[in-house]
């Protein structure tokens, strides 16, 4: 029963939660930095380090923190945590970092982290908050990366910087919709990508309710 | 018993004979003459290119329809309409597979996405010039000079005026013998079809003339100011796609304003918008995006004009 618990909490993040398709939480990073998918991924990660690291602080001490100043206690947390993620991308990836730019210290607003520490983890035990983080984390990072890739291939061709399609000027038949890497392009990805969720899952519900 | 003599039924009461599918093939008949036009001096390449506009807005309009489970309205004309007028503001050499790209876009996420006809807010047509615009910026500034069947780049009207200040004749921007889009080059043709459309009550006359007007008014302005920096109202109503968009874009039904003031508002600030695009701008054109922001704000222009009903204290 308990582990069931645990399984529920974690899986609920991938899909049927989803902050990203399904709670439309933290767009910022989501709309602004996933023209490659080298970067979703590593926006994704550094969002479940944050995410996972600040809910086991917030979860171990969550009786300590007086009930008016909690959400200030919180974003000292998370901002710890992201100032670690900020200088280690500095120090080992300088490229990521810069491409990334002002988004990485914005993780500290970022609606996702705020959220599920006020919902989730300031009220639960230990195992149960870090069950729901790594869930939502490994959720947003997937959503990311998917979003990315999809750009990535329309815009330039490439998935992880790897050629997939051949462009025209290289010989191939491929001319990159440059719509794609531009801002425009995130919102049209994320739209069409919630439509056809929707649809789907639209569809499934009904279905269930029938029989 | 003469109780069944007595027909009682709810409003309306007065019926029109009007319904969707005549407006709508009253304006593919005003358009007969622009295709005449673009077929005439473009050749294969505008056959060709409104074929593959026409048959993917339908083919779009027709999967939409049945994946969304809705009665299927791919006869009624306004799908043709779209991919038509499409067809007519795209370059005649894009290649094929981009104008159908832009014509599933147009439909798929300019139309059935808000529910289909009558609740889109972008004129579908000016979105997928929009978006191929932004995804192909080298195939659609690609142009092609009349009567030639190879890609001769030639650069238009405006964007000669625009980057190496030299301006084309008034009676070859009229007669459409110019490089441009598809269907915007001949302003005679297109004055035909709108001359019809003015006179079947199709398209308001207050949406063109505030447009068209505040064109001239500006344009004429500028021009006594500083004769050389800027081209003459005349040279500005025909250049570029303004007749064409003043007449067959703005005026469409569902995206402008139901007051008859607001619609004022909307061609005068169409009007504005696209003379401040051609004198500033770095784009040598802006029919497209004068329409499409006044279409955003178009719910906001409903609201303020909002007529005061009869008896009304203020």
């Amino acid at each position: 029963m308990r582990q069931y618990i645990l399984f529920k909490d974690a899986l609920k993040g991938l899909w049927k939660e989803n902050p990203v398709f399904r709670q439309l939480l933290g767009m910022c990073p989501t709309l602004a930095v996933t023209n490659a998918a080298i970067f979703g991924l590593s926006m994704g990660l550094a969002t479940f380090f944050v995410l996972l690291c600040s809910s086991i602080i917030i979860s171990i001490f969550r009786r300590v923190f007086p009930h008016q100043v909690r959400i200030a206690s919180f974003v000292v947390i998370i901002a710890t945590f992201v100032t670690v993620v900020d200088l280690f991308l500095k120090g080992n990836f300088p490229e990521i970092s810069k491409a990334l730019g002002p988004y990485v210290p914005l993780i500290v607003v970022n609606c996702l982290i705020l959220g599920r520490q006020e919902v989730f983890a300031s009220k639960n035990p230990l195992h149960r908050a870090v069950a729901d983080a790594l869930g939502m984390g490994i959720g947003f990072t997937l959503a990311l990366i998917a979003l990315a890739s999809i750009r990535e291939l329309l815009g330039s061709g490439t998935i992880f910087g790897v050629q997939i399609l051949t462009l025209v000027g290289e010989g191939g038949r491929f001319r990159p919709w440059i719509i794609m890497l531009l801002p425009a392009g995130a919102f049209l990805t994320l739209g069409t990508m919630i439509g056809i969720s929707n649809f789907f899952t639209g569809r499934a519900a009904k279905k269930s309710a029938c029989h | 018993m003469k109780e069944e003599h007595f027909l009682v039924s709810t409003s309306p009461h007065i019926r029109s004979a009007e319904d969707i599918p005549k407006i709508m093939y009253a304006v593919i008949i005003a358009l007969i003459p622009v295709a005449i036009a673009s077929i005439y001096f473009f050749r294969l390449w505008a056959i060709k290119l409104m074929a593959v506009c026409i048959i993917t807005a339908m083919g779009t309009e027709d999967i939409f329809q049945r994946l969304r489970k809705k009665d299927i309205t791919v006869f009624d004309g306004s799908a043709i309409i779209t991919g038509l007028l499409l067809a007519f503001i795209l370059p005649p050499s894009l290649p094929l597979w981009a104008a159908s790209l832009g014509t599933f876009f147009a439909i798929a996420l300019g139309k059935q996405i808000f529910g289909g006809l009558g609740y889109n807010i972008f004129n579908p047509a000016l979105l997928g010039r929009a978006f191929l615009m932004a995804t192909f910026p080298v195939l659609m500034t690609t142009w092609t000079k009349p009567f030639s069947l190879d890609v001769v780049t030639s650069a238009t009207p405006l964007a000669q005026m625009k980057f190496a200040q030299s301006f084309v004749s008034h009676q070859s921007l009229f007669l459409g013998n110019v490089s441009g889009s598809l269907g915007e080059t001949s302003a005679l043709a297109i004055l035909i079809g709108a001359s019809f459309l003015l006179i079947r009550k199709i398209i308001d006359w207050r949406i063109p003339a505030g447009y068209l007007g505040t064109v001239v008014l500006l344009s004429s302005i500028f021009w006594f100011i500083d004769p050389k920096g800027f081209a003459d109202p005349l040279w500005h109503l025909l250049a570029g796609g303004l007749i064409l968009g003043a007449f067959f874009m703005a005026p469409d039904m569902v995206t402008t304003p139901v007051t008859k003031r607001g619609r004022w508002v909307f061609g005068i600030g169409c009007g504005l918008i696209l003379i401040v695009i051609r004198s500033w701008s770095g784009l040598p054109e802006g029919v497209m995006y004068s329409i499409l922001l006044m279409n955003a704000i178009t719910p906001l222009i409903n609201r303020f004009t909002h007529p005061r009903i009869f008896g009304e204290q203020k």
